[in-house]
């Protein structure tokens, strides 16, 4: 059985006044559990000792919200408070109102390990929203694993990873690259690729996926390059990138490199309207640093833009504002971070128990038809089902979706081929 | 290594590398400058030299924002008033800051990377609160936007010329201000020897004061120029620190011009290597060669000459 949200837009413009933003897309939910009559008795619903009472049940949230990476983890932080508010309005899971305790990982990877075994070892909590970059979730893998936890992880990242404690709600590497290089080779005639990155495990994974893929096709690498996170000199490879006329940019730059790349590719005279440039790091976020008027015309490869023209994603927008303030910016990440608290909803109202081992069990083929990116559903690796969409960028900081695949990408976290 | 060129793309690469090359360090040395005269001349290891670059990129941000609303007819000329104001607010901060931490702790220069180091980080969650933890996007004016095409292939971008331009003026005046006013004689005089300074009648609290402000507020003119290559965020400072330190001590921490050639070779080195390998690997045989040099030459390039 898998359980299906039906998407908001069946209801009246007045209803969807009536009940307002905070219950977003998921107003059409049946049954609705409050009404479903008594919730089911906590002895049968938690059998683990976790932290579940009669009317609540507890969760983690742990990002980073001091430190270097609070620029990328407070978006996810402000997506996940939002649906746990959203599903508290229509009643919560299994009758029970979501607590959740906010844990500060401050960029520190020992500091998240730490800060999970307490949520889990003395808060019980039943799931954990948290990590972001691949370093903080290694560092709290083995925590999970031993204390049978269960996280919801928001990023894209680089994928070799499967572990029956984590479910991956952004996408693993093949599901960003794969049908983004596709998609330039087909649209742009693209023939020849200048690869860059910034110098860690992601860039690097992806870039070797990217290669393999485009050596696959036929086609040409003529450079790649990674420098030290935190670089802010791109002069000599913006010259060496004049020089080879490269059909097309492939950048897997991130943080505050990032900025310094695309104000000095525009400051040298590079105009991506005419070359093409097509980045899987960059997100409405990062172009609030970069400025919108440097990176005009750079296409982007991810599964979510803040501009996509659904009612699922229309109602998510209004709501995040109303919630966050009116000038904020959603990036793939954050609605990846909103899908975590309702997946795991659905998982356990499937189970009808909060116990881990049951939830792992019913989550396999959950879908979500309310999710802001349109449709995504669970497959047994853990990771999502989505589709892959290119946007453009505008001068104001937004994207513009032109294009996304015809069917969802499957996720392979281990792609044979590619390693 | 070079495969696959044609002639005249040889001839370009060499004049774009090379500008490259000078872009780069006038990057270095107005980042270095601010450092070199509080640590060269007062021993302070400021650890918050980051911050007060980003306390001047902020100013650049709030600026271009007045300008905004308030003149948008000439808002094209905000980044030079910017430059200004950042001056202004990156010399009080280090006013104040010198006058309630640092003049304690003169007797003790180990202590001073420890406070400094503090003060860094209450700087970096003060513009957490104030401006957010995400980078703002500092808007530049047209202006300073595009390249000058010199030919087909050979083009320079516009703002690096302006940082060039900049730096040159700061250095400038500020080599004149060590070496040419009574102000630069009383700060040479009381690093060299402050009783004797003090004996003959120069007030040394009075001049460690300026001279700390003049450095912090040097370094928040490089962070306004460098809202145009960098990001502007809390913690970008922290991007700078390891550079502007290498530069400063490899080129002798008391002697600016030590900081001025020592800059230059770093920098050239840095990016002609990035031309032919990796950007890290690049650094890492820059950091090698620092390293080395190092090891023959512990007190860095130039050394200042004085009896012990």
């Amino acid at each position: 059985m898998t359980i299906r949200y039906s998407a908001g837009s069946r209801l009246t413009k007045a209803w969807k006044r009536f009940l307002g933003a905070a219950v977003i897309g998921g107003a059409a939910f049946t049954p609705i559990p409050a009404l479903a009559g008594p919730a089911l008795p906590t002895s049968q619903v938690n059998t683990t000792g976790l932290a579940v009472t009669d009317d609540t049940v507890t969760v983690g949230i742990m990002h980073s919200v001091t430190g270097t990476m609070a620029i990328s983890e407070t978006g996810s932080v402000q997506a996940e408070k939002l649906a746990i508010d959203q599903i508290n309005a229509m009643g919560g899971v299994l009758g029970r109102k979501i607590k959740f305790i906010q844990e500060d990982g401050a960029s520190d990877w020992p500091t998240f390990a730490e800060k999970s075994k307490k949520l889990l070892e003395k808060d019980k909590v039943a799931a954990v929203f948290g990590c972001w970059t691949s370093a903080s979730r290694k560092a709290v893998l083995p925590v999970f694993e031993k204390d049978n936890g269960l996280l919801y992880y928001p990023t894209f990242y680089e994928g070799l990873e499967e572990s029956p404690n984590v479910y991956y709600t952004g996408q693993e590497a093949t599901q960003q690259i794969l049908a983004g290089i596709d998609w330039v080779v087909k649209e742009k005639g693209a023939k020849t690729f200048y690869l860059l990155g910034s110098d860690y495990i992601w860039p690097r994974t992806s870039n070797k996926i990217a290669r393999k893929h485009i050596e696959k096709n036929g086609l040409k690498v003529v450079g790649e390059e990674y420098f030290p996170l935190g670089h802010t000199q791109f002069n000599s490879v913006i010259n060496k990138i004049k020089l080879k006329k490269p059909d097309v940019i492939y950048a897997i730059i991130v943080g505050g490199s990032n900025v310094a790349f695309y104000k000095q590719l525009k400051a040298a005279g590079i105009d991506l309207n005419k070359q093409t440039l097509l980045t899987i790091s960059v997100t409405e976020d990062e172009i609030r640093g970069i400025g919108g008027e440097n990176i005009v015309g750079a296409y982007a490869a991810m599964k979510y833009f803040q501009s996509l023209d659904n009612p699922n994603n229309k109602a998510f927008v209004k709501a995040f504002k109303d919630k966050w303030g009116q000038d904020i910016v959603i990036g793939d990440v954050t609605q990846a971070a909103y899908l975590g608290a309702w997946l795991w909803k659905a998982a356990v109202e499937k189970a009808q128990s909060f116990d881990v081992d049951k939830v792992r069990a019913a989550s396999t083929g959950i879908e979500l038809t309310t999710a802001p990116e349109g449709y995504v559903r669970i497959h047994k690796n853990h990771h999502l089902w989505s589709k892959t969409r290119i946007g453009r960028a505008r001068a104001d900081g937004q994207y513009d979706v032109i294009y996304e695949t015809k069917d969802l990408m499957e996720p392979d976290p281990f792609p044979k081929g590619y390693q | 290594m070079f495969d696959g060129y044609t002639a005249s793309e040889l001839v370009s690469i060499f004049v774009m590398q090379g500008f490259a090359g000078l872009i780069l360090f006038s990057v270095f040395l107005l980042m270095a400058l601010g450092l070199a005269i509080i640590f060269g001349q007062m021993g302070v290891i400021n650890m918050a030299h980051g911050e007060f670059m980003i306390l001047g990129a902020y100013m650049t941000y709030l600026t271009s924002h007045v300008f905004k609303g308030a003149f948008p007819g000439i808002y094209g000329a905000y980044f030079l008033v910017a430059i200004v104001v950042a001056a202004l607010a990156g010399a009080a901060l280090g006013w104040l800051l010198e006058w309630a931490l640092i003049r304690h702790l003169y007797h003790r220069p180990l202590d001073t990377l420890l406070a400094t180091w503090g003060v860094s980080m209450i700087l970096q969650q003060i513009y957490r609160s104030i401006f957010g933890a995400r980078e703002v996007g500092v808007e530049l004016p047209d202006w300073l936007m595009g390249a000058f095409h010199l030919s087909d292939t050979i083009e320079l971008p516009v703002n690096g010329v302006f940082v060039f331009a900049l730096t040159a003026a700061i250095s400038t005046i500020i080599l004149f201000m060590m070496f040419r006013s009574r102000w630069g004689l009383q700060v040479r005089a009381v690093v060299q020897n402050r009783p004797m300074a003090g004996a003959a009648g120069i007030n040394g609290t009075r001049v460690d004061r300026m001279t700390f402000a003049l450095g912090c507020g040097v370094a928040s003119i490089a962070g306004a120029a460098f809202t145009m290559i960098g990001s502007t965020g809390p913690t970008a400072g922290q991007l700078y620190i390891v550079d502007t330190f290498l530069v400063v001590v490899f080129g002798g921490a008391q002697s600016l011009f030590g900081t001025i050639a020592s800059a230059f070779s770093i920098s050239q080195s840095q990016s002609s290597l990035e031309f032919f390998m990796s950007g890290s690997m690049a650094k890492v045989f820059t950091l090698l060669t620092v390293v080395g040099i190092l090891l023959l030459r512990p007190q860095g390039l130039f050394v200042l000459k004085m009896r012990k």
